[in-house]
């Protein structure tokens, strides 16, 4: 490891050009395993989501998932690739304990989808990320290291294994080698694992969660000298956040660079992102002359979709979610920041659905990045299982706007909804809710409120309208916050003049 | 010449996971030195234009639809196991380089 | 009564249905057959007794509560210890899978069960089917009823061997290279490889899974069709499985049984009806080949200019796949376990497992199929042999386009005695010469006695176009109709 001071980023991308590429794992959200009917439900007992396929039994066969090919056409679509007339499964040949037939069924020099590509916008500027290769291929059992200190794989005595996670598909998405990004090869990498997190979950295939690791990311980079040929590659691994891809590739560009500025040569090597730290260490490495030894899977036949069945899935595709997003900024009036943290908090389709259940974008957007955003971060489920659903919302917005509840008592009617209790109509009707719009009843309260505050009232008559604001809050405050404050004050206003 | 040496074999068998002995070994690259010999004639045949079969059937796309089938029980899943502990298959320590 | 265990399985089946003998006793009958003989033959790994005799027991009540069965129903059936049968002992004669119990039952076996069939037991074998004389068992050698000094052929030796030794009417076995026709052949029985893709391989331990083909086995060529019929069909859990209705294999052979073979084109192999072979081997076939003719059958020679590759390219496609379907025997699932003493790595341990527990033949194999997926070999070995494959089915295709099947004998040499072929391996190879052909193309062939020489029995080979299994048992049946099936000396 070199022991000089590593130079800066700004001045390592001064001198280097960076190329960089990804390689990116999505489990795909089946209800079933890629090559049996056992179910891909996260967190069951060990070992409790197995049959003979996917512990690899003697005799046992694969037989494919209409839905994980159908998952991953869609995918190579919606990244503008070619979907092979005609392919094969292949088997790839090594030993590791989390994979139960000692080869992974993969494919290999077949893959379904080829030569796609994806555009991401970097300050106003699209950058178009090439797509080599999308294909299929299986999970792996999950191991647990017992006896070390920490749990990991060094120093541990011995490893407990469970398959409920081994053979659930994978989706493997490699790009292109991306050059002449210069500086910006982090922040696009970034934008890339973003964009295609937000595809695919739109195509509703895959929950894509980096931190469950439903979608996992490997970062190759490399650096050379302007005008020279692209330098020897790492593969960082490890990388479980989008921050951390863009932090994983920043420091792997200063430590390449630290080392070619001292002279030294890159090992093309595997490295692992340390969170705490956000540098790369090596990681375990590989057997010298590992040879994977692939040949077609003959347990399985070929792949060979249907042109129609294709064509058909295409023009199902949904709109892009950048384009979409664009759309709707545009529609709601909202900018750019406040579409991402809407994006960001999966409530794009809902504020759509609850505006299209009659709510003004602004009411809906209300409720869902405020009161709720905030209910479902509290509880740490996602906004969608917050419980409440759009029409809900929408008719709770259409109550406030009828001046039926105020903004108060909407809030306490949403904790209904949420408890379970119902619409919002029936929350309000059983808890007796309703803004308090009988004049003669309000009358009486604000006379009575007068009468109390004597000094407030001769400041009102002396034209100090704003000390209004107290004798409203008493009348609030008797009628239990089921006045409409506005008419109170109007009320307050007319005897007082 | 031979076809195969020694060498070979035993990184063939390491490649395998087979702790082979040194007689084994010996044995080995003598018998599969004279099966490879008699095999490689198969490069005689010009074949360069023809496609390979890897299936006999000629059939495509065979798939299940995506329903939930009986899974064994964790009992039954580690009845057969060497080694348990936790409702999980227990191994020995796992060396770093076997990724 | 006579001995119902020198009956067919058609006449066992047929008294049973007509009330004239019991399931349990005809079972009785074979359990105690096998315990008196098959410490002489050990064509048995496990007697399944108990397992048997419900069976038996359940199909007389069935038949007493005047339930419709099928026609084999209450006939005893051998299985290949490949074969996985939930609750019972499967270990494909290797150490490495000693005591495993698989949790479920292979396809064919849920077939035979629902046909009320009665499975005597798991035969012997070479470990993982992996050889021609069943002298690669981990358990010990099968002896050849015939003379028990001779293999009884392999890898399905204990299926053949328990029909010629009369303990089983029925057997089920697989074929890979040859491994129902070989031992069918050299213990004088009839033994079918189906289509490939026309019996299920689901609950088959896998050894090259482009070529296994699970079939029949008999004594008769009709009762191999009865055979044929319950376990093969469409199964959708082997994707290889073909969706097409069976052929009408049981009505061929009795129509061949008529002994009329007019308008039936045979093609004689030129390549494999001369060279290589025993002098006797070639005698007992020619004179088969004449028998036919005089049933009418026409006969052409045709050449398959490929087939002399097929050998080698056999010996590059099974053991490179086998070296991937055997990787998942490590100790870590099911099986054995070696050399685990706390202190070594689960790699070092894996390593021990697999030399404890494999066998030198099927070590060789997985060696030399490691070698032949090698990155530098793949294109000159496997990639290779997958296009010879190739050409030996356009071999085939053509052939079919001028005749309806393929005659040649079954195996170059009848029962060699134990040991004349181990120190070499490419010797013991040479046994599969004329069976590898069929399974490297998919279509069906079958095995069929055809006389003695020097006293032991030769077999003769039908092969037909793929999904034309009825073709070759016509001809089976009409060639036993002429020649007559073979009987044994006395144990």
């Amino acid at each position: 490891m070199s022991t000089t001071a590593l130079p800066s980023y700004e001045d390592a991308t001064a001198r280097y050009e960076p190329v960089i590429g990804l390689e990116t794992h999505v489990e795909l959200g089946t209800n079933t395993k890629m090559f049996c009917g056992c179910p891909t439900e996260f967190g069951a007992e060990p070992n409790t989501q197995v049959c003979p396929v996917c512990l690899a039994l003697p005799g046992a066969l694969p037989v494919a998932n209409r839905q994980g090919i159908e998952a991953t056409i869609r995918i190579g679509l919606a990244l503008n690739c070619d979907i092979a007339s005609w392919c094969r499964m292949a088997r790839k040949n090594y030993f590791y304990p989390d994979m139960p037939k000692n080869f992974q069924t993969s494919q290999y020099d077949e893959p379904l989808c080829t030569d796609g590509y994806v555009d991401v916008e970097i300050d106003g500027e699209t950058v178009r990320i090439g797509i080599e290769r999308v294909h299929l291929e299986e999970d792996t059992g999950k191991t647990l290291h017992v006896g070390g200190a920490t749990g990991r794989i060094h120093g541990a005595t011995e490893s407990l294994v469970d398959y409920n996670r081994a053979g659930i598909p994978l989706v493997e998405i490699v790009t292109k080698p991306v050059p002449g990004i210069g500086a910006k090869a982090p922040e696009v990498a970034r934008a890339y694992v973003t964009e295609l997190r937000d595809i695919i979950r739109s195509l509703g295939v895959s929950d894509v969660r980096m931190e469950q690791g439903s979608l996992r990311c490997d970062v190759n980079t490399s650096l050379n000298k302007p005008g020279e040929e692209w330098g020897t590659r790492t593969e960082t691994k490890n990388v479980n956040s989008l921050r951390s891809v863009e932090r994983a590739v920043r420091s792997e560009i200063i430590r390449q660079a630290g080392i070619l500025d001292d002279g030294g040569k890159i090992v093309q090597e595997t490295r692992h992102f340390q969170e705490d730290t956000g540098d790369t260490r090596p990681g375990r490495s590989k057997e010298t002359a590992t040879d994977y030894r692939y040949f077609p899977e003959p347990d399985l036949v070929p792949i060979a979709p249907d042109p129609a069945w294709v064509a058909e899935l295409k023009a199902a595709l949904p709109e892009r979610p950048s384009a979409k997003r664009a759309r709707l900024r545009e529609e709601w009036g909202i900018s750019e920041l406040d579409m991402q943290s809407v994006a960001n908090a999966g409530a794009v389709e809902l504020i759509e659905e609850t505006i299209a259940a009659g709510a003004s974008p602004a009411g809906a957007r209300k409720w869902w990045m405020g009161e709720l955003a905030r209910r479902a971060n509290e509880t740490g489920v996602e906004l969608a299982e917050v419980g409440a659903t759009p029409a809900q919302v929408a008719q709770l917005q259409a109550l406030v706007d009828d001046g039926k509840l105020n903004d108060k008592l909407a809030r306490t009617v949403l904790e209904g909804v949420v408890a379970g209790e119902g619409d919002p109509a029936q929350v309000m009707a059983a808890r007796g809710l309703e803004v308090v719009s009988d004049t003669g009843a309000l009358q009486t309260a604000v006379d009575e409120a007068i009468a109390a505050n004597p000094d407030i009232a001769a400041k009102i008559r002396d034209g100090k309208v704003a000390a209004a604001g107290a004798l409203v809050g008493a009348v609030m405050k008797t009628t239990r916050g089921q006045a409409d404050a506005k008419t109170v004050r109007d009320l307050i206003l007319a005897r007082l003049s | 010449m031979a076809a195969i040496s020694r060498e070979e074999v035993a990184h063939l068998a390491r490649l395998s996971r087979l702790a082979v002995t040194e007689e084994e070994l010996d044995r080995f690259a003598g018998q599969l030195d004279v099966i490879l010999q008699s095999v490689a004639r198969i490069g005689d045949v010009a074949a360069d234009d023809i496609p390979p079969t890897s299936h006999s059937v000629p059939l495509t796309n065979v798939y299940r639809d995506d329903v939930v089938q009986p899974c064994l029980t964790q009992d039954a899943a580690l009845a057969g196991a060497p080694d348990t502990a936790e409702g999980r298959f227990r191994v020995p320590r796992i060396l770093d380089e076997e990724a | 009564m006579s001995d119902v265990t020198r009956m067919t399985a058609a006449q066992i089946a047929g008294l049973i249905a007509a009330g004239e003998t019991s399931a349990v006793e005809v079972a009785t009958a074979h359990l105690d057959r096998i315990d008196a003989v098959d410490d002489r033959v050990h064509a048995f790994l496990h007697v399944d007794r108990e397992g048997a005799l419900a069976a038996a027991a359940d199909v007389d009540a069935r038949r007493g509560r005047g339930e419709e069965l099928g026609p084999l129903a209450g006939v005893p059936v051998a299985v290949k210890d490949i074969i996985a049968t939930k609750g019972v002992p499967t270990t494909a004669a290797s150490k490495i899978l000693e005591g495993w119990k698989p949790p479920y039952d292979a396809t064919l076996v849920e077939r035979l069960r629902a046909a009320g069939t009665v499975m005597l037991g798991k035969t012997n074998m070479d470990e993982f089917a992996m050889g021609s004389s069943t002298e690669y068992s981990a358990y010990g050698p099968t002896n050849n009823p015939w003379d028990l000094g001779r293999i009884p052929g392999g890898s399905g030796g204990g299926s053949a061997a328990s029909l010629a030794a009369y303990e089983a009417p029925l057997a089920i076995g697989t074929d890979t290279g040859g491994s129902i026709r070989q031992p069918g052949a050299v213990t004088g029985t009839v033994g079918a490889k189906p289509t490939y893709g026309g019996t299920s391989r689901y609950g088959l331990i896998a050894f090259s899974s482009s070529l296994d083909t699970p079939g029949p086995c008999a004594r008769t060529v009709e009762d191999a069709a009865l055979l044929h019929a319950v376990i093969a069909g469409h199964d959708v859990r082997d994707s290889t499985s073909i969706p097409q209705p069976v052929p009408d294999v049981v009505g061929a052979a009795r129509l061949g049984a008529t002994g009329d073979l007019s308008g039936v084109k045979l093609g004689l192999v030129k390549e494999f009806a001369g060279e290589g072979a025993e002098p006797g081997v070639i005698a007992a076939f020619r004179e088969s080949v004449e028998a036919l003719v005089k049933l009418g059958a026409e006969v052409v020679e045709i050449s398959c200019p490929h087939f002399e590759y097929a050998l080698p390219a056999y010996y590059l496609i099974a053991p490179s796949e086998a070296s991937s379907n055997l990787a998942r025997f490590d100790g870590v699932r099911y099986g054995l376990r070696a050399g685990d003493d706390g202190k070594r790595s689960l790699e070092e341990v894996m390593s021990l497992t697999r030399d404890e527990g494999f066998g030198p033949e099927v070590k060789r194999r997985i060696i030399l199929g490691t070698y032949a997926l090698s990155s530098g070999y793949y294109d000159a070995y496997y990639g290779q042999a997958q296009k010879v494959r190739t050409l030996i089915t356009r071999d085939f295709t053509s052939a079919f386009e001028k005749v309806d099947v393929l005659i040649a004998p079954t195996t170059p040499f009848v029962a060699f005695p134990f040991g004349s072929r181990t120190s070499d391996p490419y010797q013991m190879y040479l046994a599969d010469l004329y069976t590898i052909p069929t399974n490297l193309y998919g279509g069906p062939a079958i095995s069929v006695p055809c006389g003695l020489s020097e006293g032991l029995p030769v077999g003769f080979q039908i092969m037909a176009p793929t999904m034309a299994d009825d073709r070759m048992y016509r001809v089976a049946a009409a060639l036993e109709s002429a020649v007559g099936t073979l009987t044994p000396p006395e144990l």
